[in-house]
């Protein structure tokens, strides 16, 4: 069980696509900064082929920051950061990617 | 539970200094213990009290200054990495024979012993990637 964070957007680095690959089961996945581009609805097609026991996030002040709310897919919690800090106490580890 | 923070990007550069604040204070506004705040490579930037950002801007400097004198934090800079990035407090200044320090108060220059420390005492360290 680790909490996956991903602050790259999926345009400009391959963070996304290595994280993608070491993603197991009961893992989860929370984007933050620019990684939220990835929930953008137009470009979530490989978040939202992974299996339902992942779970997924995106962090709320940097999707607002980027006008996104209206562009998510579903598949995609909006959490803000007190849920972030519940998150890493809920995991037993964290793995960022940047 | 008790938390470390690693923050390795500068405040102009990259969003690290600024997520991981908000983080930090979540985590202390639910009750989390933090351990140790840990700057590294860039992310050293932020404890230099000579950051003068315009007024429309977000002061990272004196916001992490400000919440570490709030809750006593304990923010360890990465020696070598400040050093060479000009991040001096007054006994580097002295020892290298330079004409100014200015390191911010509430920030320790100290080495990467206290990131293993803080990644070994701690029941979570998170990572703010630059």
């Amino acid at each position: 069980m680790i909490l996956h964070t991903v602050n790259k957007s999926p345009h400009t680095s391959n963070c996304l696509q290595s994280c993608l690959r070491t993603l197991s089961d009961q893992d989860a996945l929370l984007l933050i900064e620019d990684g939220v581009y990835a929930a953008d609805n137009h470009y979530a097609n490989q978040t939202e082929a992974l299996g339902e026991e992942i779970t997924l996030y995106v962090l709320k002040a940097d999707v607002d920051a980027r006008g996104l709310q209206n562009r998510l897919s579903s598949r995609f919690q909006v959490i803000d950061d007190a849920a972030f800090v519940d998150l890493c106490v809920q995991y037993p580890k964290t793995q960022s990617w940047y | 539970m008790k938390l470390s923070i690693l923050v390795y990007g500068s405040p102009n550069g990259s969003q690290a200094a600024a997520t991981a604040y908000r983080f930090t204070k979540a985590a202390l506004e639910k009750g989390h213990e933090i351990y140790r705040v840990f700057f590294y490579g860039d992310g050293v930037y932020a404890a230099s009290a000579l950051n003068t950002p315009p007024q429309d801007e977000q002061d990272l400097s004196s916001l992490w200054r400000e919440l570490g004198e709030q809750h006593n934090l304990d923010m360890v800079v990465c020696i070598a990495a400040a050093l060479k990035r000009g991040v001096l407090d007054p006994g580097e200044a002295k020892r290298f024979e330079k004409s100014a320090h200015n390191l911010s108060a509430g920030f320790t220059l100290s080495g990467l012993g206290q990131m293993m420390d803080a990644s070994q005492q701690s029941d979570r360290m998170i990572t703010f990637g630059y």
